[in-house]
């Protein structure tokens, strides 16, 4: 297989944000120790008309509009997401006419808790790799579901990644990637129920630190590498604590985990929270630095990849928003606001 | 309005596409088959707008129209195209900021829906640049 | 083209009747009308209905055999036909029955307009009249009628320094015409505060510079000049008739603060009828919304663009003024039953050239005008009127 790569990145965030402190205020909890407990801060807010499609579309302009590609080059497009506005009839489809990549290409929805961003890329992968495309777009978007009251409120936040994969004029290169899965009942949301359900501390030890650990730690063992050979290390961020912790547990230091850490003022973007630490790494990333990225998505799996950033990533600098330009000056809102804008009040 | 209706200048709605005419080299959108400066001496082909463009008058609407997704109060303008044409469209800002001759810039934003189990309509909407 | 004259004109209450069905407010007003010129059914040639959109307000279609069958004509065969541009449908309708007579094809014709709009709810309603705009590129994008007309009045101000409480002033005056109009929807006074202090609509309109909803309908009865005085002995002649077209989009005008319909309308009229904006002695024009009126009587050119805000605060469009507008109470006071008005404009402007206006009779007016506008300025009708 050819090396296969990234060539274009990008990434969107609503201007919107609500604090914690607000939303704990709403239902007689003590924000400052769920601040401190999650080691979240805030968290974004979409706008009423901004959803999963939206969004995805706004990161995948972003992402074709940094390198001006020709979006007919495009052969497949592949959105992962847990709040796909249609049940049935494809986010892709919305995301490939609004970018005018239509109509020869093949395009379809993946869902996957948190991670269907980055089977998204793994899938591209494989299609520009095996040469039956020329370029691939794989796209994290999510605006999560909490319910109204629910831990899930404090963290579940809206935004959105897309990666151009192709194989050449490569900006960062793929050089591995190894994914873990099993069956594992953390985290649901059933047919027809507007919020999800999940297992509490389960998603814990069992969910999220076995799987990401496992995956993270298989691939550092498939291609001989240890914590010492990365540059930086980008994590699922439900929290602020668990990759924090999941870092510590891996060998890695807060210094190669840093630049990827975006969800203190972001919260958990869901299957844009991993792609959106890897965005904001390729932002200021030097050539020949090496990333790791391991997603996770509960039910369970965890996707890990080995990222080599080449010298084509200096040509992206600066023609798109960075997540840190995308994540600066937010309007606040109130939780009566954020509650209308995520249509959580029924009239 | 039915699926058939929206989906048929889908594309015009989510990209501008609109046209332009080579004999007199005016640019419309929404799209036109007849220039109206030329009429049958024109020639029309596609084009599409960068979506740049100033604010040529708003207003704050209080009632809004139903099937559309917006909270009221909301800016609803009229945007004149750097290439020139003009078009209505809802301006994201709060009713404050907007003003006569503010740079505007277009993004793809859910414009409303046919119901809670109906068609969403996805289209273009203006941001203060 | 043979000259045309208006012999009988008829109209009902404007207000919500909830009583009266669409096709009994026709009747009433034609046999009112029918009345007043003294005519037999069998001597009418045809009829013409203006309507908007009783398709989507009552659901019903076909309103050329429905009218003509309720008002007693079916049964000898009358040709009957329905024209519609949206708020211009009374205008056009009177604008037809006057060509036809005109051309020498029909001699006796009546003309009536009218809506039956509260049969639907405010919701439904507001949705019906939107389709007046294109709902491809403005209602789909969240335009509402007010909302269109918003547009203008704040680049009108922006422009002009038109201000809010001179446009309230197009209210207060029109209330108080109103008030001396039995037929008028509002029969009440307002002041330039209770207009500023209303609910925004759509900002810079607040509630009391929009037209209400309004059900109504208005007839009048159309002969040939040169027999006009067989039937009345105040025959009104129809100078002029003229109409003119523009982008159905307001964003698609050349200047969003002129209806050039408006301005080509006029020009036609005036030279169709010899006269300048000058000999005008009252007009009824198309304010449903208070800054429509504004547009209208600096497009017509009863004064220069931009000055038209302060022509109104300064009294010159009140009885009495310059240039009586909208002694009827206009589309904000009398009422706005959308395919009703430009007949009712007519019927209004009759009565004042027969002096017979009562309490808001204008004194020796001899030169009267219509203008009707569909939409935001898509279609515009002017009819010049004289005793």
């Amino acid at each position: 297989m050819d090396s296969v790569g990234i060539v274009s990145y990008g990434a969107y965030i609503p201007r919107y944000r609500i604090k914690v402190d607000e939303i704990a205020e709403t239902w007689g909890e003590d924000g400052d120790s769920i601040r401190k407990s999650l080691w979240v801060f805030e968290k974004s807010v979409p706008d009423i008309d901004e959803d999963t499609v939206t969004i995805a579309v706004e990161a995948a302009r972003s992402a074709i509009g940094r390198r001006e590609i020709d979006p007919l080059r495009i052969g497949a497009i592949y959105t992962g997401s847990e709040s796909h506005p249609y049940v049935v009839k494809p986010t892709s489809t919305i995301v490939a006419e609004a970018i005018g990549a239509t109509p020869l290409l093949t395009a379809a929805d993946f869902e996957f808790a948190c991670k269907g961003g980055t089977a998204a890329i793994q899938a591209c992968m494989g299609l520009v790799g095996s040469g039956m495309i020329d370029l691939g777009l794989a796209i994290g978007s999510d605006v999560a579901q909490g319910a109204p009251g629910d831990a899930l409120e404090y963290t579940a936040a809206a935004g959105g990644v897309a990666l151009v994969i192709g194989r050449s004029e490569l900006a960062a290169e793929i050089e591995a990637t190894y994914s873990l899965t099993t069956d594992m009942p953390d985290f649901w949301r059933r047919d027809g129920m507007p919020y999800p359900e999940h297992g509490g501390r389960f998603t814990g030890e069992p969910a999220y630190f076995r799987h990401i650990i496992g995956a993270a730690q298989g691939l550092m063992e498939k291609t001989s590498t240890t914590p010492g050979d990365y540059d930086y290390v980008v994590l699922h961020q439900p929290n602020g604590k668990f990759p924090m912790r999941a870092a510590r547990m891996l060998g890695f230091t807060e210094r190669q985990l840093g630049p990827g850490f975006v969800v203190p003022h972001l919260g958990n973007t869901y299957s844009g929270s991993a792609m959106m630490g890897l965005a904001a790494v390729l932002d200021l990333a030097e050539p020949g630095e090496r990333i790791l990225m391991a997603s996770f998505g509960s039910g369970a799996g965890s996707d890990a990849f080995l990222v080599r950033v080449l010298d084509e990533i200096r040509e992206l600098r600066e023609k798109a928003p960075s997540v840190s330009e995308l994540l600066k000056d937010p309007t606040y809102v109130s939780y009566a606001t954020y509650a209308r804008h995520k249509g959580k009040m029924k009239m | 309005m039915t699926v058939p209706r929206f989906w048929r200048k889908l594309k015009h709605r989510y990209n501008l596409l609109g046209t332009h005419c080579t004999t007199c080299e005016t640019y419309y959108y929404p799209p036109r088959k007849i220039c109206p400066k030329c009429r049958r001496r024109g020639e029309i082909e596609p084009h599409r707008f960068k979506g740049e463009g100033k604010l040529l008058t708003y207003t704050i609407i209080q009632n809004p129209p139903e099937k559309i997704t917006a909270h009221a109060p909301y800016v609803l303008g009229i945007v004149e195209l750097d290439e020139g044409p003009r078009l209505t469209s809802q301006i994201i800002c709060s009713p404050e900021e907007a003003e006569i001759g503010m740079r505007v810039r277009s993004v793809f934003r859910k414009i409303g829906e046919e119901s809670a189990e109906g068609m969403i309509y996805y289209g273009t909407k203006f941001v203060k640049l | 083209m043979r000259e045309v004259a208006i012999i009988g004109v008829g109209c009902t209450r404007f207000t919500e009747l909830w009583e009266t069905s669409f096709r009994d407010l026709f009747v009433e007003a034609g046999l009112s009308a029918i009345e007043d010129a003294g005519v037999e059914g069998e001597t009418i040639d045809a009829l013409y209905i203006g309507n908007m959109s009783a398709g989507r307000f009552i659901e019903q279609e076909h309103l050329a055999s429905l009218i003509a069958d309720y008002a007693g004509l079916a049964s000898i065969n009358t040709p009957s036909t329905r024209v519609e541009a949206a708020c211009a449908s009374g205008g056009l309708a009177l604008r037809q029955a006057v060509l036809a007579v005109a051309s020498g094809h029909h001699n006796i014709v009546i003309a009536g307009g009218g809506e039956k709009m509260t049969d639907v709810g405010t919701g439904d309603a507001t949705d019906v009249l939107s389709a007046a705009a294109d709902r491809e590129w403005e209602g789909i994008m969240g335009a509402t009628f007010p909302g269109l007309y918003a547009m203008i009045a704040r680049l009108h101000m922006h422009r002009y320094h038109t201000t809010s409480e001179q446009l309230a002033q197009v209210a207060v005056k029109n209330h108080y015409n109103a008030t001396m109009n039995p037929r008028a929807q509002y029969q009440r006074e307002i002041t330039v505060e209770n207009v500023l202090t209303s609910p925004i609509v759509a900002d810079p309109l607040h509630l009391l510079d929009c037209s209400p909803i309004t059900d109504g309908a208005a007839a009048v009865i159309l002969a040939p000049g040169e027999i006009a005085r067989k039937y009345t002995d105040t025959p009104v002649y129809i100078k002029a008739t003229a109409q003119a077209s523009s982008t159905i989009s307001l964003h698609d005008r050349r200047d969003i603060t002129t209806l050039d319909a408006t301005v080509a309308a006029a020009r036609r009229a005036f030279e169709m009828a010899g006269v300048t904006p000058d000999e005008i002695d009252i007009a009824e024009v198309h304010d449903c919304f208070t800054i429509a009126e504004i547009l209208a009587i600096e497009d017509i050119g009863f004064f220069k663009k931009g000055e038209g805000g302060r022509a109104t605060e300064e009294g010159l469009t009140a009885i009495g003024g310059k240039i009586p507008v909208n002694t009827s109470g206009g589309l904000k006071a009398c009422g706005h039953p959308v395919g009703a008005t430009g007949i009712k404009q007519a019927v209004e402007v009759t009565e004042q050239l027969r002096g017979e206006a009562g309490k808001r009779q204008v004194d020796g007016a001899e030169i009267g005008l219509t203008q009707n506008v569909g939409g935001s300025g898509g279609t515009a009708i002017i009819h010049i009127l004289q005793r």
